[in-house]
């Protein structure tokens, strides 16, 4: 009987495939990127094939942190302290070329992408990313997540060139 | 109500606090001592042949760099240049930028009668300040806290100056023209530079 109902995995591998397919998304949406967003969550691209429909607005209960839209030097704080909320493991996407690399906004008021202040996963650049490369990021992530050792730890952020300072 | 007529009426009644006045296809803006100005604005709001009330805008023109140096085509990057014209070819009234470092510009609308006046006041660099319009429109209190927070302008009467859009750690006032534009205030980080 053992012989024909038996599966053998690395745990590792079975426990990414769960986590990829359970994505519990948190949507700090600031700006017009939101709208993509929407379009991609929404029925015609529809992100719940990829297990990723329920956002939580609670970043208790998230595992992935999707930020959207343009982040201020004012906003940086509250997003830095809703990625300390969220419960590991957790990762990070910068949607839209605001949150890559700060877009074309190079002035006093706005975060010159957010992996200045937090690790990033995955960027979709993009102003906005078309629906498509919504997707095409999500998969990448889940290929990211799928890839990861459960007992691993994060990858130390790559230190990154220093800011221009007058 | 043609649109002489509108700046007559403050010039008739206001004689000393107008500096000056020019119209421009249908816009017409009175200059205005900083003294003159709750008056005038009280009696444009309150007069019914004005009756302006609704204050639209309230902003700050920094003039310090202006025209002093050639400005950069804004599009050169692309290789179209884009030079405004030095004059424009028709009678322009502007007299031109004011003998102060900023002005105030305030634009009106009367709802009623449904005519604009734009009101300037040249505001000085060594004591920046104007009266506030907070307890005329209700309307200027952010737009003041706005001017005071890019500016940094202050606003005499105002009920709750504070900064509007930056954060209170903010040093400096960004639209000043002295404001280095590669200056940063970052309240977090870059978590390369943190310590620890």
């Amino acid at each position: 009987m053992i012989n024909e109902s038996f599966l053998t995995s690395r745990l590792d591998a079975a426990v990414g495939w769960a986590r990829k397919y359970s994505i519990f998304q948190y949507p700090f949406v600031t700006a017009c990127c939101g709208m993509e967003y929407m379009a991609t969550a929404c029925s015609h691209y529809d992100v719940d094939r990829f297990g990723a429909g329920l956002p939580r607005f609670s970043p208790r209960q998230a595992d992935v942190l999707f930020v959207v839209g343009t982040i201020s030097q004012k906003m940086a704080p509250v997003l830095t302290k809703i990625h300390a909320q969220m419960a590991e493991p957790k990762w990070v996407v910068a949607f839209g070329v605001c949150t890559c690399t700060g877009g074309f906004y190079d002035n006093y008021a706005t975060v010159m992408g957010i992996d200045t202040i937090m690790p990033v996963d995955v960027y979709i650049p993009g102003c906005p990313p078309r629906p498509e490369m919504v997707l095409d990021g999500l998969m990448k992530l889940q290929n990211k997540i799928q890839d990861e050792h459960t007992t691993g730890n994060r990858p130390a952020p790559e230190p990154r060139p220093e800011t221009f300072e007058v | 109500m043609n649109s002489v007529s509108l700046i007559e009426l403050v010039t008739q009644r206001f004689s000393e606090a107008v500096v000056s006045s020019h119209t421009w296809r249908g816009d017409q803006t009175l200059v205005l001592h900083p003294e003159g100005l709750l008056p005038v604005a009280e009696f444009v709001r309150d007069a019914p042949e004005l009756s302006m009330g609704f204050l639209m805008d309230l902003t700050a023109v920094d003039y310090s760099t202006f025209d002093s140096a050639a400005a950069p085509g804004f599009f050169a990057s692309s290789g179209v240049a884009v030079k405004p014209l030095s004059r424009v070819p028709d009678e322009n009234p502007w007299p031109g930028p004011p003998k102060t470092r900023f002005v105030v510009a305030y634009h009106f609308y009367s709802l009623q009668h449904k005519h604009r006046l734009r009101l300037i006041v040249p505001v000085d660099q060594r004591s920046p300040e104007v009266d506030s319009l907070t307890p005329l429109w209700p309307g200027a209190n952010w737009l003041e806290r706005e001017v005071w927070d890019m500016f940094g302008i202050g606003f005499r009467g105002h009920p709750d100056l504070r900064r509007l859009l930056m954060y209170d750690e903010f040093e400096g006032h960004p639209l000043r023209k002295d404001y280095c534009v590669n200056k940063r205030q970052p309240l977090v980080q870059p978590i390369n530079q943190q310590k620890g």
